[in-house]
Formats: structure tokens, C-alpha cells, sequence
């Protein structure tokens, strides 16, 4: 086991580096170069000279590299072009607000999918069943920002159930201490707080969650259906074990392997950014910020932010892997 | 080269191409025809054929079917903040916050939402297709560099990816293509590679090593037509994946600045403005791109089952 993972670690490398190379040429390759993307469009060509001898961007293309990786390294990815603040200081601050949104998401999908694809499974060819696979087709084929906007429209605007934008009502003073709004509130023994953010998440959360929620309705599905018809659950059944022990010791274990997969790698994907949902609800955490950012034209922040998530993203994909082969002795052999 | 050689060579053709199938004659049917024969029992395919069809046959002959000008400002003399006329005699689905008739805008901008669709799904796949058989037909370091590449591309996700591209590109219907395009090479050159990799070992394969055929000859003749039908079937589910991420771009501001191009990302960004004066601006183009996607999808799950010999009876 250990081997399996020292040598996933070493293999993520190689992909750091490149992807590393990669935002390294996307910033030189803009228009205007990144003098221009860190001074803004109305920068005088003075101003670029000046910008440019200061940091060095008139060295040999692989100094310049080096130095990039160097600062990388030490999480150091220069100013915002609009708020002027350090970029790295930028991400921490709104971190927080996009893991408890992907936490409350993923809470929602696997607890309404895992249960709708098992029972889905379990009735095979039910209207229920049907009506699963339909929905989890639905969930994928709706543009997750027009959900967003009817959720909005309907449950914020109309009805007016619950809020439709930000983290936490302004008029709330509430302490800060891990930026972790609902957690913050917990800390404090501000239960008023706590409660006002996580009403802030529920809509956000349900439209980021439908993608999950499609797919691991699908997955679960899928799985139970293959379990079922395997020799194992066959004699588990002939030897007089009964239905509900079978259940739960072999069918549902087995089952929630490649499920957990998809969770993970769903957890990844929403972690990195729910550029389009955080937007519409003006949720304030990175994917807004990102969005904020490209309207800005504000590339400083774009290459922070997106390299700071890839990493993220590959790291929870690692994390996903090791955990697919403690489930799954099979996989570290390979 | 010899007239001998040439016959021996044909005959070793033919018999590396029907390895993969069944023997055609009185029992077998080629995988084809019974996957055409399964798909035009499965209803869900019929439906997502005939969804795929009908916009296809709407794109292609949209300013024939648009009973007026996208573009023409008709009725914004009746246009107040708060009020956008509805369905009325000559306009089926009301106006749009311009003046401009809702219907027609829908079907002129069928062909821009389909073409930006297919264009960087092909464009996925060319580009796809080409790392995948490099990294297959060769192996060794060239399947190394070309995979650690894909997986440098896959470290980054997909909407991250397409955003980065077109800030970079610029705002224009090119820069959206290629951006969509880019998000789809690592799943098409991935799926190539393995489906090569797992033949590479296959009797048909090693006879026709043994034989001294050329290894592109093995590799565009045989082995790639054999690792076909995960493609068309990837490429089918990509169309529709392809056509929301356009229309998630849109709305990002990373469209096609063309406003002579009325498109269904463009029009379904523009309404969240006027969402609560008049929501259909934005339901029809949203349902539009929600059943396209469906019909894509639909047919390439049924495209995955009929092709896939667990499922032959």
C-alpha cells in the first residue's frame, strides 16, 4: 500500500511542472504580456518598461520560469490588478465560503442519490425507476446557471423562502474566526449567524448539487443492478441468509465501490470552483471571485486562482485514487 | 512486390478485418447491422434520433423557416422597463427585450448553437483521435510524453480550462470552438489509446505482424476501424456536453460578440436580465439547448448498448 502511494505521489510531479509551464506561457501569452495584465489596459508604455525591468521579465524566458516556480512555490502569485491585494490572501478568504458550499452540495446529492439509485435498482422497471433515469438525464442536460436563476427566481424573489445572494445577511455582525461562516457561528455560540449562513447555502447548494445528484443516481443505479446478478449474491441468498443481510453485508458494499469514486471525483470538480452557480447567487466564494475576475480582465488573479484549484483538484483526485485502493485491493496491484 | 505477395496480402486483410465480428453468413450478423437492427428497436434511440434529426433539419433550413428577420426591432415601440410584449397574432412567442420576434431568433439561432456544437466536437476528436493513435500505435517514450501531456490538460478543470483559453483568444467564435475543443481531446486521445492498447495484443494483430505488414497499414486498417464504435458513441455524448459548455461560456461573457449571430447561450444570458418581467425569454432558449442536449444524449446511450456485444442477443 505504501508503495502504491509514494509512487502516485512521484507521478504527480511530472504533472505539476507542466501544469505549472503551462499558466507560466498562458499569462506571457496574452495580449499585452503581463506587464499589461498586472497594470491594467490603460497602462502607459512607460509604466510597462518600468514594471518590466522591476520584475524582471526582461531576462531569458527560463529565468523568468524559475523565478515564477520559485514565488509558486511559496504561494506568492503577485497583486490583484483590482483590489490590489495579494492574490494568495484573496484565495484564503474566500476558500472556506466554496468548501462549505461544495460540503453542503455534495451532502445533498449523495443523500437523495444513493437512496433514489438503490430503491431505482431495487424496483427495476417500476415508474419510479423511469422516473429516475429520466431525472438523472434531466440534471445533466439543464445548464446549471439557468437552475440557478429559476431556483432564484421562484424560492428567493417570489416566494422569498430563502435568500438568493451573498453568505450571510450584512446586517449580521458576526465574529470572524475561520471564515467557515456556518462554523464561525458555531464557535461563537452565535446561533443566529450560524443559522442565517447555512440559509445562504441551501439554494446555491441544491442547483450545484443537481450534477452530482444525476450521476451518482445513475452510478448507484448501475452498480446495484450489476451486484445483484453477481454468483456471490447468488449464494448468498441459496445458502438462507436473509434478504436483509444480504443486502447490507453484500450487495450494498459492493455496490458503493464505484460510487464513492464518483463522489470524490464530484467533490474535486465542485471544490474547484462552481464558477457559474457561486455567480448567479453572488455567493462570494472562489467561483465568483473567478468570475469577478475574467470581467475584470484581472489575470493575476485568473492564473493564482486557477493554479492554486488545479492543484487542488489533482491533489483530491490522488486522494480519491488511494482511497479507491484501500476500498479495492484489486487496484494496487497494478 | 510480387503478384503472389499482393493476393496473400489481400486475403490476410480480409481475415484481420472480420476478427472483431462475428462471421457473417446464415447464424452471425456483422456488429453493425444487428446494432442497427437493435437501435431501431429501442425506443429511446427512435426519440433521440428524432429530436437530433428535426433540429438538425430546423438548422440547416432556418432562414426558411423563420417567419421573419431575427434582427428586425419590430415591435420596440411597445417596449417599457417592466413591460416586453407576449405571444400575440404573428409573433407565437412574443418579442424579446429588443423588439425582436422570439420564434425566429430561436430557429436562425439553432445553426450558431449546433455549429459551435459540432465544430469543436469534430475538432475534439480529430485532435483527439491523432494523440490517441500516437500514443497507442507507438508506445514506449511516445505514449510517455503524450499521456503525461493529456493528464497536464486534465489536471486542469474543464470550465477553468475553457475560460482560460478564451480570455487568451479573445472573445470570438473561434476562440469559443477551440476553448470547448480543447476540454474534449483528453477524453477522445484516452479512449483511443486504450481501445488500441487492449487490441494490440490480439491474434488478428500478431498474424499480421508476423506477415510483415506495415505498422501503419496495421494501424490505420485494422486496428483503428476496430476501436471505432467508443468514439462515435463518446462523440454523440460530447455534442450535447459541448452545446452547455457553450452556453455556460456565454454567459460568462466569453461568447460570440456577433450580435448578427443570435445564438442560444447568448439569448439565454441576456434574458436573466428580464427573468421576472418575462420569463419565457429565457425558458424557450433554455429548453431548446436542455432537449438538443437530451436528444444527443439519448442517442449516444443507446448508440453505447447497441454496440456493445454484452448487450447482443
Amino acid at each position: 500500500m505504501l508503495r502504491f502511494v509514494v509512487r502516485r505521489l512521484l507521478q504527480l510531479i511530472p504533472i505539476l511542472l507542466g501544469l505549472s509551464v503551462l499558466l507560466f506561457a498562458w499569462l506571457r501569452a496574452l495580449p499585452g504580456g503581463p506587464a499589461q495584465a498586472a497594470l491594467g489596459e490603460r497602462a502607459t508604455p512607460e509604466a510597462i518598461a518600468r514594471y518590466n525591468e522591476l520584475f524582471g521579465l526582461d531576462q531569458p524566458l527560463y529565468v523568468q520560469y524559475l523565478r515564477f516556480l520559485g514565488r509558486a512555490v511559496q504561494l506568492d502569485f503577485g497583486n490583484s490588478a483590482r483590489t490590489g491585494r495579494p492574490v494568495t490572501e484573496e484565495f484564503l478568504e474566500r476558500m472556506p465560503g466554496t468548501i462549505e458550499l461544495t460540503l453542503f452540495a455534495m451532502v445533498f446529492a449523495i443523500g437523495v442519490g444513493i437512496p433514489l439509485g438503490y430503491l431505482a435498482a431495487r424496483r427495476h422497471g417500476s415508474w419510479l425507476d423511469s422516473a429516475s433515469v429520466i431525472g438523472s438525464l434531466l440534471g445533466v442536460a439543464i445548464p446549471v446557471f439557468f437552475l440557478a436563476y429559476l431556483l432564484r427566481l421562484l424560492f428567493a424573489v417570489e416566494l422569498g423562502w430563502l435568500p438568493g445572494s451573498g453568505r450571510q445577511e450584512v446586517r449580521i455582525d458576526a465574529t470572524r474566526i475561520t471564515n467557515f461562516y456556518v462554523l464561525d457561528g458555531l464557535l461563537t455560540r452565535e446561533w443566529d449567524a450560524a443559522w442565517d449562513a447555512f440559509t445562504h447555502l441551501v439554494l446555491p447548494g441544491i442547483a450545484l448539487g443537481t450534477i452530482p445528484l444525476a450521476i451518482i443516481v445513475r452510478i448507484t443505479r448501475a452498480s446495484v443492478l450489476d451486484v445483484v446478478n453477481e454468483d456471490y449474491v447468488r449464494t448468498a441468498n441459496a445458502k438462507g441468509l436473509a434478504t436483509s443481510t444480504v443486502r447490507r453485508r453484500h450487495v450494498i458494499r459492493n455496490a458503493l465501490l464505484p460510487v464513492a469514486t464518483t463522489i470524490g471525483l464530484q467533490t474535486g470538480l465542485l471544490l474547484s470552483g462552481a464558477v457559474l452557480t457561486e455567480s448567479v447567487f453572488a455567493f462570494g466564494g472562489v467561483g465568483s471571485a473567478i468570475f469577478d475576475a475574467i470581467f475584470a480582465r484581472d489575470f493575476a488573479v485568473l492564473q493564482g486562482f486557477i493554479l492554486i484549484l488545479a492543484v487542488v483538484y489533482v491533489l483530491v483526485n490522488l486522494l480519491v485514487d488511494i482511497s479507491y485502493g484501500l476500498l479495492d485491493p484489486r487496484v494496487r496491484v497494478r | 512486390m510480387t503478384a503472389i505477395g499482393d493476393v496473400r496480402r489481400r486475403r490476410i486483410d480480409e481475415l484481420a478485418a472480420r476478427a472483431g465480428q462475428v462471421p457473417e453468413g446464415e447464424g452471425g450478423v456483422s456488429l453493425t447491422k444487428s446494432a442497427f437492427r437493435r437501435l431501431r428497436r429501442n425506443p429511446v434511440a427512435i426519440t433521440g434520433a428524432v429530436i437530433v434529426v428535426v433540429f438538425l433539419v430546423v438548422a440547416a433550413f432556418a432562414p426558411l423557416l423563420a417567419p421573419r428577420d431575427p434582427l428586425a426591432q419590430t415591435l420596440l415601440g411597445e417596449i417599457r422597463p417592466g413591460f416586453i410584449p407576449g405571444a400575440r397574432e404573428g409573433f407565437p412567442l412574443g418579442a424579446d427585450e429588443l423588439g425582436r420576434d422570439l420564434l425566429s431568433r430561436l430557429i436562425v439561432g439553432s445553426r450558431q448553437s449546433l455549429l459551435i456544437g459540432v465544430v469543436s466536437t469534430v475538432l475534439g476528436v480529430v485532435v483527439g483521435m491523432a494523440l490517441g493513435v500516437l500514443a497507442g500505435a507507438f508506445g514506449g517514450w511516445v505514449d510517455t510524453v503524450v499521456m503525461r501531456f493529456i493528464d497536464i490538460i486534465l489536471s486542469i478543470p474543464s470550465l477553468l480550462m475553457a475560460i482560460s483559453i478564451s480570455v487568451l483568444l479573445g472573445q470570438n467564435q473561434w476562440s469559443l470552438v477551440i476553448a470547448i475543443a480543447v476540454t474534449q481531446v483528453p477524453v477522445f486521445a484516452r479512449l483511443l489509446r486504450g481501445s488500441m492498447l487492449a487490441q494490440r495484443g490480439s491474434d488478428y494483430v500478431l498474424a499480421s505482424q508476423a506477415l510483415g505488414i506495415k505498422r501503419s497499414r496495421i494501424v490505420f486498417g485494422h486496428v483503428l476501424p476496430n476501436s471505432l464504435s467508443p468514439l462515435i458513441v463518446q462523440a454523440t455524448l460530447s455534442l450535447a456536453t459541448a452545446i452547455i459548455e457553450a452556453a455556460a461560456l456565454s454567459f460568462l461573457g466569453l461568447g460570440d460578440p456577433d450580435l448578427a449571430r443570435p445564438e442560444w447561450g447568448a439569448m439565454l444570458s441576456n434574458a436573466q436580465d428580464f427573468l421576472s418581467v418575462r420569463p419565457e425569454l429565457a425558458i424557450y432558449p433554455a429548453l431548446c439547448i436542455i432537449v438538443v442536449a437530451l436528444g444527443f444524449t439519448l442517442l449516444g446511450e443507446s448508440l453505447r448498448e447497441a454496440l456493445d456485444p454484452k448487450f447482443r442477443r
